[in-house]
């Protein structure tokens, strides 16, 4: 039988899911003499090329990370859906639109604006901005060209399987391989399409230690104003964890450091917005009933839609803020 | 033609639902532009409906129920009543007028009252103009012109 395929590519994102990826340790090797790797731009020598000369569904698996925020985004996208059996959004960027998605509070005008003109470090008098296609003697120079609101995968082609997390916990990682490996070496049947892999579908919260008893918050206090008791629960102690809002799957990690969950698994089953259920959540805990208390209580939430929607704002309700 | 706002209300089945009831049997004259959805209690309304019913079209969303210590469930009116200055807070920082999302309290008695929320609500939303929300869908026709535009393919 001949090796089936793997590709993984990188769209919008910091890389930190290839790293991922990297941090299985020997798991790597195990995924390298099971499967061919046709295309991993990040680890190996690819070109577009020699994913266009394959046969349409030829790549067996696709795990595709980062979101989708330019032309060469979009085109890799539709390319590698076509050339994929099974394509994965793989991480946050291409699950939720994560931290590139966070671009959505502002437009491509105001962020180029300051890339190019406004920040403290650039010297530019004659405000050069980069040209999308531009004649030089020897032929035509095209460079990408960046999209006013950034998507997710999702929401640009059809996608198979998510497996969320910033990045994906390598643990979830090394399951999602075995259970590949399952299936093409034994013939198990592949779970419906859509399913998340790699990721529990209860909040984070199921996965926490800490203790949950009082849910009454009179006040919300940031991560450096308080030295957080390492019994209970954060939220309860003021500060603003995204735990109830936030699909569970990497144990937990931050809140047993003692740091407030930020939500980079995106929302848990049955939840279409992080912001709005970490809003409901909240409405749920504080302990006033006289509406000018509520109001300031409200008030001490520093950056509510940033925290709210750090990970998520492209695949959120809303997707961007209105500019 | 002049602007019909749309504007999607979630009334408690206890007091606002049977308020509008109660507006409608002693022929209260409000406007016709609440489409209105009968929730159990106003605490039962996630933010996220707020949220969708603007994505989806809503120029205004009018959340009712009971008045403060009125309701059915003893303390589902005082969750709504925390989370629906988060949900503003919320909508305001996306760039929408908070305006656009309301919350009043209305009885079962209150069917006069009824009228005037709804009509003062109109009015409010139909001097704030449409909610016509910027790139909400992809246009895949869109990004591929953008595509040809530069010669087709990435190398």
């Amino acid at each position: 039988m001949p090796k089936p395929k793997l590709g993984l590519y990188w769209a919008a994102s910091c890389g930190g899911c290839e790293i991922a990826v990297l941090d299985t340790e020997l798991k790597v090797l195990e995924i390298a003499d099971f499967f061919d790797i046709v295309f991993w731009p990040c680890a190996m020598d690819f070109k577009y090329d020699d994913v266009r000369a394959l046969a349409d569904g030829e790549i067996t698996l696709t795990l595709f990370n980062g979101a989708i925020r330019s032309s060469e985004n979009y085109e890799m996208a539709k390319l590698l859906r076509a050339k994929s059996t099974v394509l994965c959004a793989f991480g946050s960027c291409a699950a939720d639109g994560c931290i590139p998605g966070l671009a959505n509070f502002t437009s491509l005008e105001a962020i180029t604006r300051y890339v190019y003109d406004d920040s403290p470090s650039t010297v530019n008098p004659e405000h050069v901005r980069p040209q999308p296609v531009w004649d030089v003697p020897e032929g035509t120079l095209r460079l990408p060209q960046l999209w006013n609101t950034v998507r997710t995968l999702t929401q640009v082609v059809d996608v198979d399987y998510v497996i969320p997390g910033c990045p994906p916990q390598p643990d979830q990682i090394k399951a999602v391989v075995d259970a590949v490996v399952d299936i093409l070496k034994n013939g198990k049947p592949l779970p419906p399409k859509g399913t998340v892999l790699g990721a529990n579908p209860r909040a984070c919260c199921e996965e926490c230690p800490r203790k949950r008893d009082v849910k009454k918050i009179r006040a919300f206090v940031r991560p450096h104003e308080l030295i957080p008791d390492p019994e209970i629960c954060l939220l309860e102690q003021g500060l603003i964890c995204m735990g109830p809002a936030t699909r569970g799957g990497c144990g937990a990690k931050c809140v047993k450091a003692g740091v407030p969950c930020r939500g980079c698994y995106g929302p848990p089953t049955g939840v279409h917005d992080q912001g709005a259920k970490m809003a409901s959540a909240i409405g749920g805990v504080i302990d006033s009933t006289d509406p000018e208390e509520i109001e300031r209580i409200i008030a001490g939430i520093p950056d509510l839609v940033g925290t709210f929607y750090r990970f998520s704002l492209p695949g959120s309700t809303l997707r961007r803020r209105q500019v | 033609m002049s602007f019909e706002p749309n504007l999607v209300g979630f009334l408690c089945n206890w007091c606002s639902y049977t308020g509008a009831d109660l507006a409608g049997t002693a022929r209260v004259k409000y406007p016709p532009n609440l489409k209105v959805i009968r929730v159990m209690c106003s605490g039962r309304v996630d933010p996220n409906f707020i949220l969708d019913a603007l994505a989806r079209g809503a120029d205004g969303v009018l959340v009712c129920g009971c008045h403060p210590g009125d309701c059915h469930y003893v303390e589902g009116n005082y969750k709504c009543q925390r989370r629906l200055p988060i949900t503003r807070m919320l909508v305001g920082e996306m760039g929408i007028d908070p305006r656009r999302v309301r919350l009043e309290w209305v009885s079962a008695s209150e069917g006069v009252r009824f009228g005037e929320v709804v009509s003062e609500f109109t009015e409010e939303i139909r001097s704030l103009g449409p909610l016509a929300l910027q790139e909400w869908a992809f246009d895949p026709a869109a990004a591929d012109a953008q595509l040809a535009h530069q010669g087709g393919e990435h190398a």
